[in-house]
């Protein structure tokens, strides 16, 4: 091993002492493994070694070490976490890898060829030259229901998915409708019951048949799973309580956008709101393209 | 289906199933037939292999040798071992059904009443929130649970209340073999006897085949038609329930019938 040099501050091409992209390229090799394995088997959880990161569990080990495993010199980089470019995460993230791999960065959405994302699918449309890479703190939907892993695997295995619609029953019992709104299970390819991760259902129909790769990491239950391009994924429904998408009944403040996921800021303490897109990329390129709409004009 | 053809045939063969745990006796050797709306009791002392023998017998633990071989509605005879595990799991989901001794081993607690009774039915397939629900009800009425009480949890019932609702979480996807494990212990007096009754009442209308596993002979005497006595994991006497408790042969089935204390 060559000698670790923590005082050298960023490089062009990695910092010295550590291999591109930070994992060593037997690491990198096995993750690949798993993520083929992941990828003919759509939906299925594949066990894989993780590795330590330079951060702690639930920041996003899962997908950073799958991000590292994919990225090459050529890649161009965009990380997002809940929709926003800016924010402590995604900033992070990109700056490690930034100086591990030296990889270009993007927040532009269609000129990235990794998206690395927390809690979101980007609102513009992908591409299949494009490949999104989830955070995934619990991979197991059956986990709320059955909390031992020889028997979900068993369940997975042999397709018993029953028990996937109590929890729905017990939301339409108790409030009238289903009000799970983030992290909806998915049933991928007609086969296996999958957690999308934590995104809200408002991005469930946009995983259906995407072109883009869809890989899921998960650092610390180490698991990857992944929905190969133009795969159907299905929301799990009643058929007298369809799948449907919650959204603010309100445009953005900033874009005027009608279409996508808000956020909501408190402004000041006199219940002054704004609603602006959580896809920060997606608000400036409306912005930027002349859709301006400033929030007096809006109300 | 056709009462008189399923009737010529046993719904659950069982031939010289042993178990062991290791060098350890759990049951051996044990043979019966169980015809379709039949109800056995099998009756003994602690440890004497009763629970080993019924989830033997029910699919959940791999006997050491013997066969059990089911009835099934439409495929013919079954050896539950030797199908696939998926089969057998269709199996314990649809056309069985196991009560257990504690409710909290056989119920979702942190679920309502509502969605444990319909588990079974969206577990075979059903998606119609409405109709899983109207069945729920349905069946909440039949084991004497007021309607109101639907979108309650199981923890907040009494004992005999969850016991209720266990057994029509079992009996929703209408099953032909009903296990049930001392399905009365830990009930009081008055309770047993309401549940004894609501029992009765379920497994003649409903024409089930029953297997009660007990060392309460009052239940048995009340409930089962045949009776198997076990002792040291072996059945040491077997026949008609009113025969045996009244005319025990065995000198074991003579010291448990005179071991109960009258009332």
């Amino acid at each position: 091993m060559t000698q670790l040099d923590e005082g050298s501050g960023p490089a062009e091409v990695g910092v010295a002492g550590y291999n591109f992209a930070y994992l060593d390229e037997q690491t990198k090799r096995m993750i690949r493994r798993t993520i083929l394995k992941a990828v003919a088997i759509p939906g299925y959880q594949v066990a894989f070694g993780s590795r330590e990161m330079p951060l702690a569990y639930g920041w996003g080990t899962g997908g950073m070490q799958i991000t590292a495993a994919i990225v090459g010199a050529d890649d161009t980089l965009k990380v997002i976490d809940q929709g926003a470019d800016d924010t402590t995460n995604a900033v992070s993230i990109r700056r490690f890898f930034n100086r591990t791999a030296g990889v270009a960065m993007t927040e532009r959405t269609v000129d990235a060829s990794v998206i690395q994302t927390r809690h979101r699918i980007p609102e513009t449309p992908l591409r299949d030259d494009q490949i999104l890479v989830y955070q995934v703190p619990m991979p197991e939907p059956l986990r709320y229901l059955e909390p031992r892993e020889t028997e979900t695997q068993k369940m997975h295995a042999l397709s018993e998915y029953g028990v996937m619609h109590v929890k729905l029953y017990e939301d339409i019992a108790r409030h009238g409708r289903i009000t799970t709104s983030y992290d909806y299970p998915v049933l991928v390819n007609g086969r296996y019951v999958m957690a999308p991760s934590p995104i809200p259902k408002f991005d469930n129909p946009k995983m259906d048949r995407m072109p883009a790769l869809q890989l899921f990491g998960a650092g610390r239950e180490k698991r990857i799973y992944a929905v190969p391009p133009y795969t159907p994924v299905k929301s799990l429904d009643f058929e007298d309580h369809p799948f449907s998408i919650d959204r603010q009944p309100h445009s953005c403040g900033l874009c005027g956008s009608n279409e996508s996921f808000l956020d909501e800021i408190v402004t000041d303490d006199a219940g002054g709101r704004l609603y602006v897109c959580s896809d920060t990329d997606y608000c400036r390129e409306r912005r930027e393209a002349g859709d301006v709409m400033n929030r007096s004009a809006a109300e | 289906m056709s009462a008189a053809q399923d009737n010529d045939l046993p719904l659950l063969t069982v031939r010289d199933v042993s178990r062991y745990y290791g060098a350890r006796l759990g049951c051996r050797d044990v043979s019966f037939d169980l015809w379709p709306g039949e109800v056995l009791g099998i009756v003994g002392e602690s440890g004497s292999g009763k629970s080993t023998l019924l989830n033997c017998l029910s699919g959940k633990l791999e006997p050491s040798g013997g066969e059990v071989v089911y009835q099934t509605r439409h495929e013919g005879a079954l050896d539950v071992y030797r199908a696939s595990e998926a089969r057998r799991r269709l199996l314990l989901r649809t056309d069985w059904g196991f009560v257990h001794q504690n409710p909290r081993d056989g119920l979702r607690m942190a679920v309502s009443a509502g969605a444990n009774v319909g588990e079974r039915l969206m577990a075979v397939g059903d998606r119609h929130y409405g109709n899983i629900r109207a069945a729920a009800t349905d069946w909440l009425g039949r084991v004497e649970i007021a309607a109101d009480r639907l979108d309650d949890r199981p923890t907040a019932f009494s004992g005999g209340m969850q016991q209720r609702l266990q057994i029509a979480r079992v009996l929703v996807t209408k099953p032909r073999l009903v296990f049930m494990d001392e399905p009365t212990g830990g009930l009081d007096v008055s309770v047993q006897a309401r549940l004894l009754d609501l029992l009765r009442g379920l497994v003649r209308d409903l024409g089930l085949a029953a297997i009660v596993v007990t060392h309460d002979l009052a239940v048995v005497r009340l409930l089962a038609h045949r009776l198997l006595v076990m002792k040291d994991g072996e059945v040491v006497e077997h026949g008609l329930t009113d025969r045996v408790l009244d005319d025990p042969q065995h000198p074991y089935t003579q010291l448990l019938v005179s071991s109960v204390l009258p009332a």
